[in-house]
């Protein structure tokens, strides 16, 4: 399989405002394979929107590398490229809508892909049907939920063709149907489109269907795994201060009390399962 | 609810009038403004009615909509008539109190300066009443694009108008809830003299200039991130096209400047 990502042992320092280096990221190695769906948990300040910028070409390592696609994120003539092959999608959807129209800030991608009128046109309804968006296409986005934003804030992204999402914290901003909105249509994406995504979060519960799962801590990655290895690790996870998903939580207590059931269940019906063959 | 507040009063319509090009009605309205000045006379003022009258028809702006645009300005054109007709000195004095005499070329005046003001405030308030500030913005960047040659950056220009009218309401659906926020913690914003009011602004104003800044810093991020930068090599979703009913408004509007100077200057 192609590889999508990688980031080769990557390190980025920043000033803070009292002079003081301090390293965001420390030493970050991941691969993302085609069609993958990661999630990235952890605190914040933890480094995920650090990493998840690298990503983009926001930000450039202070020491590592990193590669869209084969392309290092430090050249600057595979800028545009790189920030077309992943696109991203910010926490506030109020702050990354640029035009009054809805279908106006969809075309605002493709516009700065110079792409011709009449493909423009083809990308935003196609988009905008797709993130199920379509009857809005005339509206002014602030007559919108949070979560519609939030999926216009996401066509925008596909319109421009990406092959990877990058998501920092989409759904932090949210209330619960807009959360559960933004969910379904990234797992739309990835399942049905083959986009990769990269799905920074700190619910856990949207860790749950991912294909893995990366937890950091101060600019490091602490874990990696399937979801199901991760949650296991249930010590590990609340040492450094993270909740697991209700179902581990359980299995977890059930089992410091003596009973026989496995650590890696995420959901209800697993639960049901393993009480039902005590 | 402050949301609500549009900038220019946008009337959404599908009439003839909406569906000219921007440009097209910039212009217009531009000519409009300055072939008032070059009205003299009453049948000069009938021609400018007519035209106007036509173009609100066409346009289904109801007529008391465009007379709300006029309230506001009720006294500053009192005010112009007035002091036009006490201070235009004339020969045929109509009567004379104290110190005001009123001639007939100081009412005249009164009266044609009065309908002036009143055309050009409906002239422009109709163009925006009938053009998305949206429209508007595409019209005015494709209309000053001769300038780029002198470097005026005509693109960047657009663009931030063009977040100005995105941000309105998300800034000032943020200065209602801080407003609350420092209510619920007893800040007053409606009592004392204007010193006072004027300081009780301060807890508004210091959140909402760090949030604005914050946002800017977001969205400058999305959009570079979105593969923006600047004004080159980009292309449009809607291209400006001109149509029939854009020359025939031209026609109509050249007859109106026609006949206007005829009637002054012959």
């Amino acid at each position: 399989m192609d590889l999508m990502i990688q980031v080769n042992d990557v390190h980025f320092d920043y000033l803070s405002h009292e002079g003081q280096e301090i390293a965001a990221l420390n030493g970050v190695t991941l691969d993302v394979k085609k069609g993958e769906f990661i999630v990235i948990i952890g605190h914040n300040g933890s480094g995920k929107s650090t990493l998840a910028k690298h990503l983009n070409a926001l930000l450039k390592p202070s020491k590592g590398i990193v590669y869209i696609k084969g392309m290092d994120t430090r050249d600057q003539d595979k800028l545009w490229d790189i920030r077309q092959t992943a696109g991203m999608v910010f926490q506030n959807p109020d702050n990354q809508i640029v035009a009054t129209i809805v279908e106006e800030d969809v075309a605002f991608g493709p516009e700065n892909l110079g792409l011709p009128p009449e493909e423009i046109r083809k990308r935003v309804d196609e988009a905008l049907k797709t993130v199920g968006m379509d009857k809005y296409a005339h509206s002014a986005p602030h007559y919108l939920s949070g979560g519609q934003k939030q999926r216009v804030a996401i066509a925008g992204i596909i319109a421009m063709k990406p092959e990877i999402i990058v998501l920092d914290e989409p759904t932090a901003m949210l209330d619960p149907s807009g959360r559960r909105e933004v969910i379904e249509t990234i797992k739309y994406l990835n399942k049905h489109e083959g986009i990769t995504v990269v799905h920074i979060t700190h619910y856990m519960e949207e860790a749950v269907d991912a294909d893995k799962v990366i937890v950091m801590e101060q600019g490091r990655i602490v874990l990696q795994g399937t979801p199901e290895d991760v949650f296991s690790k249930v010590e590990v996870l609340k040492e450094i201060g993270l909740d697991v998903p209700q179902v581990t939580e359980l299995a977890y207590r059930l089992r410091a009390e003596g009973l026989d059931i496995p650590l890696n269940l995420l959901k209800v019906e697993e639960m049901v399962d393993a009480i039902c063959q005590l | 609810m402050l949301r609500d507040i549009t900038i220019g009063q946008f009337f959404p319509g599908q009439s003839s009038i909406h569906r000219l090009d921007p440009r097209v009605k910039i212009v217009i309205t531009f000519v409009f403004i300055v072939i008032i000045f070059f009205v003299k006379s009453f049948i000069g003022y009938a021609m400018i009615l007519a035209y106007m009258s036509l173009a609100v028809a066409l346009s289904g702006v109801p007529v008391r909509y465009m007379l709300k645009g006029l309230k506001p300005l009720l006294f500053i054109i009192a005010l112009t008539f007035f002091i036009n007709i006490f201070f235009t000195s004339g020969e045929r004095v109509i009567f004379k109190f104290w110190f005001l005499t009123l001639t007939r070329e100081g009412l005249l005046q009164g009266i044609f300066m009065a309908l002036r003001l009143i055309f050009l405030v409906a002239g422009t308030s109709l163009l925006t009443l009938t053009t998305s500030p949206i429209a508007l913005t595409d019209g005015i960047e494709h209309l000053l694009q001769p300038l780029k040659v002198l470097r005026f950056p005509v693109h960047e220009l657009a663009m931030m108008m063009t977040i100005a009218l995105r941000f309105i309401p998300t800034l000032l659906e943020e200065t209602d809830k801080i407003m609350k926020a420092q209510m619920a913690r007893g800040a007053d914003f409606e009592s004392g003299n204007l010193f006072q009011r004027a300081r009780a602004l301060v807890p508004l104003l210091v959140p909402l200039f760090i949030s604005a800044f914050r946002r800017a810093d977001e969205l400058a991020m999305a959009m570079e991130s979105r593969c923006y930068r600047g004004g080159e090599n980009r292309t449009r979703m809607k291209t400006l096209k001109t149509a029939g009913r854009d020359y025939i408004a031209l026609a109509v509007s050249a007859l109106l400047v026609l006949g206007i100077l005829l009637n002054s200057y012959l």
